[in-house]
Formats: C-alpha cells, structure tokens, sequence
C-alpha cells in the first residue's frame, strides 16, 4: 500500500523537485547566514565555565591565599543595590540576584572552580558551586555565612544570630587545590525588566554594597586584598567597585555576576536556531505538496480506484500520511544536516558567537527539525482531506488552499509574532507557543534556562516555554485529532 | 465590461464560502486584535507604544484569509475547470481578470473596513483603561488613526488583489496560497535574522508585510524605514506585479 502511495508521489516530477527545492532552500538559508561579525576573535569569546558552559565571572572579591582545610565565618549585616538609569543617576532598589558572602575559588582567574554561601537581594542564602550548582538556604537578606572545607567536601552553613546554625549543603569539588584563593566578595549582575509586557526588556547595569563585620578564620590569616575579579572597572561608565573597612569589617561594593550566562535579552550571540530561517521555506513548500498530494487524487478522480484498490480506508490514509511524512523527513533532514554543521561554522569564521552545544544536541535539533518538517506535511495533508471531504461550509473551502492556510497560520504565524517579530505580549506569546502546532519549535532550543540568573527568557530570545519533547507531542497530538478526524469522515461518507 | 462583472459578481458571491471567508476574515482580526488590545499595558512613565498598532495586531492573521479569498476567486475556477467556461463567455482575457479583480476588490475593502474599524473601536474602548492617554499620542479622532485604520483596510483588500494574480501565474490554489503566505511572513524572518542593518532596512521597504506595517503606524514615523504611503505603495506595487504578470500569463498561454 505505501508503495502504491510512493509511487503515486515519485512519478509526478513537480513534487520530486519542490521536496528537492525544500531542502536546497533549508541548506541555503544556514549557509547564507546573515550574521555580520560584529567582533573580531578576542573580543567575543565567551568565558567558559569548568562545566564546559559559558559562563560570567566578575565580582569584587577581598580574599586571601589559603591552604588545606579550614573554615571561614562571617557576618552580612546589610545588601543594598542601586540601578544606573538610562538617563543618567542612580536609583536605589533591590535586585534580586545580587550576591554578597563567602566565596573559595580555585584562582583568580575568571572562570575557574568556586564555591560560596551567600546572601541574596531576595532570594534568601543560597550555596552555589561552579556556575550551575545552586542550593537554596533560609529566606533571610542578612545574618551570618560559614563555608567550611575538609579536603574536597565544602559545607555551607547559615544562621540568623550566630549561635544557631543550619547546615545549607555540601559540595564535593575535587579539581578544587589545594591552596585557594578565599575571602568575601559582592556582585551585582544586569538589572533588566520587561517594560510594557512585550519582549523588549530596559536593562542597565547595578552595583551592590555589601556591608561585613570582621570574618573569622580558622587558617592564621594573612593580610586581605582587593580585586575585580574578571571586571573591565576604571572606565568611565562602569561602576565604581572597590572596599572599604568599616571597624573591624568591610563594605565591599561589586558589580557583575557569578552565574551561567544566558542568550537572553542580555545576554550575547546567536543559538544554532540561526541557521535555520530556510526551515520555512520548506515548510510552506511541503505543506503545499501536502496538500496537492490529497487534493490532487480527487481532482482527477483518481480516489474510487485508490479505494477499489485498497477498500480498507484507515489503511490508505496511513499510507498517504506515511509517504507524505517520509518525504517531508529526509528533505529535512538532508536540509538541516547541512545547515546546522556549516553554517554554524561560517558564522563563527564570520566573526558571530554562536552558543555551543554538544553533539548530541546538534543531532537532537537536526533530526528534531525534520520531524517537526514532516509533522507539518502530514497535517497539511490530512486537513486537505478534511477539507475535500467537508461539505458544511462550501465549495470554496474544499480545496487544498484552505489546508496550506491552515497549516501556515497555525504554524508559521505564531511562529512569526512571537520569534523574529515579537508583537505579542509575554504571557500571549508563551500560551501560543504552547497549544499550537509551533510549540514544536522548542526543539530548536538549546540554550538553558536558569532559575538563578534573572533574565527575560521569551521565545524571541530562544527560550520556549516546553521542553524539545513536550513541544513535540503538541504537536503530534494536532496531528493525531486531524488523523482521526478526516479518518471518521472518511468511513462515513462516499469519497 | 459591465456584463463581465456582473457575471463574475454572480459567480463569486453565490458561493456561500465566499462569504464565511469575509466573515472569518472580520472576525479572526477583531479577536486577535482583541487580544492584544486585553493584555496591552502602559507604565505611567510612557510606554512608547503605538495604539494603533496594538489595535491593528489582528491584520497579521487577517491578512491570511484575505489572502485566501483572493486565490479562491480563481483558483476555485482552475480547479473544476470552469475557467474554459469562463473564457468562452468572455474571450477578452484582460477584461475578465479585471471584472475579477473589480468584484474581488470591493467586498473585501467593505470586510477589511470593518475589521480595522471594529479593531480600533476595541481599542478606544478598552486602551484608555490600561494607562494609555492622549499623552502618548492616543487620540482616536487624530488624522493618523484614521490613516492607520484606512491603511489596515486596503493593505488587506491588495493582499486579496496579489492573492488573485498569483493563483493566476500558477494555476493551482494550494500552491498560490503558499507563495503569497511565504511573501508576506517569510521576508520579515529573513529580514528579523539579518544583521547588517543597511541590507535588514532594505528587506523591510520591500517585504509587502513589513511596509504594510509602516502604513498603520501613528507613533515614531521618522525612525520607520519608510513613510505609511510609501508603505501603502509598495504593497500595491506588488499586488499590481502579480496581476499583471497574471493577464499576461492568462493571454500568452492556454487555461
């Protein structure tokens, strides 16, 4: 039966060639790129964390060598932040990802291993470790840090007075030396909001004071230093950092962040979902062929043979949605299998930064991309049958243009008002992007989404709202309902 | 001429579907419209938003089954082969595509009327509530909401125009409607994912959707890649393209 339906397909040259021209325009578009670089090879190499993940490290950091075990303990007795308005001066507020305590890191440099207690603008202590590690403590803004190291094994501890503890967590870093830089330190990351609801977000830089009462150590301390760690201070726009001793503490002030960086509206770069722009293309052109693939049956009469020949009707439906879907893939996937590994290098020799990703996810996004290429034909052409067999609304809707459509404004529209022009407000453009057919789209994330890092994580921004599978299966259950749908009308009625 | 619309009149609007399509048309681009309008907010510092677009945000999903009304205006004539049928009665083939065209044109600028009307009233009502004020430029008497609106209006009934000259180049509903859905969303993908700004500009003054968007904006005009009717113009541009193209193709070779 499906070589009955292949043939059918393969002998009419037009459709052989447009999923030919499908794939050649997914190859062109990743190819053609269309990211001039805009920074030369120093300037945009992302900081990469000891995960392998990019990552941001800047912070004021008063610190110390110190060797083997030991702990340090210390007091916050205050956060406060302000944000650089636009328009010049400064506002206080609180930003909620300001971090200020007790940090050991590997080494100065930015970028390698550490673990720290800290105290937050308002999300209460939390422990964090190499960049993605985040362990939440009590919901305080101020009180007393411990960190306590015992080889590899490093313990957090809070307590809200001094006396009474509670552990945060503990940590097992082993490529952590054995002699580390520790000591307190104060960030500040990009304070950003979404003015008005829509995709576009007001960001500016914040900077933090954190005030510390004197830190006890358990190693004979040495004297303390300062610095800005991985910060670009002394210029004229970036924010004064530095400390100061208060008594027998310190007031330290940092701006900059400890955490994952993100593709976000702050954040830098293009995801590999760059060089899939000539996925639309193919998906118009193969909704197209999916529909004349149905319609055309009808058209010229040729359904009462298909159905002489095969009078089992699910059956011929499975048959034609298989060959439809089967063609769709492989366009697709000789399409994107080009596109993903080429033209992420062009954009890289360009001069783009392109978000890394394993290989795994490139596959993930490659295969995934022609599934959802394939879904989308065979829903074009179920709807065209719908469509053909639907006698309620009229002669005009029966055709296959109704079908190519549907598909499209179920599709490619959402698609378009909430990614490459988000005209939609936040909340509109997330419940799209879950109930219509392109919540699909999700696989071509591949940037992660961070609890402890504040941004505006919108699909225009590359951030979907479902995971790659959960996208998918809404849209095979789209699929799934017109299946049964056009399988109900056609046992009832006479084709 | 007179004979000729009057008899494609006949035929065009007999057909109930026609006119579901209007009123689809009107209806998906109030709610859509609606919708937007409903989750629309304007922070008392000036939000920079232009109410008219914000009304208008249903002309994205309107123009599809405008689009869709045009093809069908022939297409439905290729696909049963009343075309032969059609020319026979008026051998003129330049006179029937523009009876077509006549009879398409009309229904469809009274039908898009309505849905800019019906969105911006939806605005006046329900913006005003949620911060926006003649402060910020909201003012629906104002010359520039009318021009807004007139510009939603008769951007769909060009869309529904090109719609009719490109099912007539290539003779096949499902195909026309997929090259006239892919001028009008993919140019401002591609243009959306270019970043060299002289070469993004360009693609946005002559992407049919993109300079129709121009045409019904109020806030902002200078920093627009071009002015409305300059906007307005390249999508007649095209529709006119299309429909030219489409007679010639109609008198060079067989239906």
């Amino acid at each position: 039966m499906i070589g009955a339906e292949w043939v059918k397909f393969r002998t009419v040259r037009g459709w052989i060639l447009a999923a030919v021209i499908a794939a050649v325009a997914i190859a062109g578009f990743g190819i053609a790129g269309g990211v001039q670089g805009s920074c030369n090879q120093s300037a945009c190499t992302q900081l990469v964390g000891p995960g392998g993940e990019a990552v941001s490290d800047s912070f004021y950091f008063v610190h110390q060598a110190l060797a083997g075990n030991g702990s340090i303990t210390a007091r916050v007795t205050s956060l406060t932040s302000t944000v650089r308005m636009p328009g010049g001066g400064a506002r206080r507020t609180v930003v909620p990802w300001a971090k200020a305590g007790i940090i050991l890191k590997a080494s100065l440099t930015p970028g390698s291993a550490y673990v720290a207690i800290i105290v937050t603008g308002s999300h209460g202590v939390a422990m964090q470790d190499n960049f993605t590690g985040d362990i939440a403590g009590p919901a305080t803004r101020a009180g007393w840090l411990q960190l306590a190291r015992a080889g590899a094994t490093i313990t957090g501890y809070a307590s809200p007075d001094g006396v009474r503890w509670t552990r945060v967590g503990t940590v097992k870093l082993p490529g952590l030396p054995t002699t580390v830089q520790g000591g307190l330190f104060t960030t500040s990351p990009q304070y950003s909001q979404t003015s008005d609801g829509v995709a576009s977000i007001s960001g500016s830089p914040s900077q933090s004071t954190a005030v510390f009462g004197q830190p006890t150590l358990t190693w004979h301390g040495s004297t303390w230093t300062g610095t800005n760690v991985g910060g670009s201070s002394g210029g004229a726009a970036g924010p004064d950092t530095g400390y100061a001793r208060t008594g027998s503490g310190f007031a330290i002030t940092g701006s900059g962040d400890i955490a994952p960086a993100t593709s976000g509206a702050s954040g830098i770069g293009v995801t590999i979902a760059q060089t899939l722009t000539g996925v639309f293309v193919a998906l118009i052109i193969l909704a197209v062929i999916g529909a004349m693939f149905i319609t055309a049956e009808y058209r010229r009469g040729l359904i009462p043979v298909t159905l002489t020949a095969c009078p089992r009707r699910g059956k011929v439906l499975a048959a034609k949605a298989a060959v439809i879907g089967l063609v769709a893939f492989a366009a697709g996937l000789a399409g994107a299998s080009v596109a993903v590994p080429l033209g992420q290098r062009l954009l890289r020799s360009d001069g783009a930064y392109v978000w890394p990703v394993t290989s795994l996810t490139e596959l993930r996004v490659i295969v995934g991309t022609a599934a959802v290429i394939a879904l989308c034909a065979v829903l074009a052409a179920v709807i065209a049958l719908c469509a053909v067999l639907a006698v309620a609304i009229g002669t005009v809707l029966r055709r296959g243009a109704t079908a190519v459509a549907a598909v499209i404004t179920l599709i490619v529209v959402p698609y378009v008002l909430t990614v490459p022009i988000p005209v939609l407000p936040l909340g509109a453009a997330d419940w799209l992007m879950r109930v219509t057919p392109a919540a699909a789209f999700a696989v071509e994330q591949t940037v992660i989404q961070y609890p402890q890092v504040d941004d505006v994580y919108a699909p225009a921004y590359g951030y979907y709202p479902l995971a790659a599978w959960a996208g998918c299966a809404v849209l095979c259950a789209w699929v799934a309902l017109a299946l049964a749908l056009a399988y109900v009308t056609l046992s009832r009625r006479d084709a | 001429m007179r004979r000729a619309i009057r008899a494609e009149w006949a035929k065009t609007w007999s057909d109930p579907g026609t006119g579901w399509l209007l009123g689809a048309l009107v209806a998906l681009s109030v709610a859509v419209g609606a919708v937007a309008i409903a989750a629309a907010r304007c922070p008392a510092a000036g939000c920079g938003q232009d109410p008219a677009r914000i009304s208008l945000t249903g002309v994205y999903l309107g123009q599809a089954v405008a689009a869709l009304v045009g093809v069908a205006a022939i297409g439905s004539e290729y696909g049963t082969g009343m075309i032969g049928v059609s020319l026979t009665a008026i051998p003129r083939r330049g006179r029937l595509l523009a009876a077509k065209a006549v009879v398409l044109a009309g229904p469809v600028l009274a039908a898009s009327a309505l849905a800019a009307g019906g969105s911006m009233l939806t605005g006046w009502l329900v913006l005003p509530g949620h911060g926006f004020t003649a402060a910020d430029g909201f003012d629906l008497a104002s010359r520039a909401m009318w021009r807004a609106a007139g510009g939603a209006a008769l951007y769909l009934m060009l869309v529904a125009v090109l719609g009719l000259g490109v099912t007539t180049v290539v003779r096949d509903s499902a195909a026309a409607i997929g090259i006239v859905l892919g001028l009008l969303y993919l140019f401002p993908v591609v243009a959306a994912l270019v970043s060299n700004p002289a070469t993004q500009r360009r693609l946005q003054q002559v992407g049919p959707m993109s300079a129709a968007l121009d045409s019904m904006a109020t806030a902002g005009l200078p920093a627009l890649p071009l002015t409305p009717w300059q906007g307005l113009g390249v999508v007649a541009m095209w529709a006119a393209g299309a429909l030219v193209l489409g007679g010639a193709m109609l008198r060079l070779r067989d239906a």
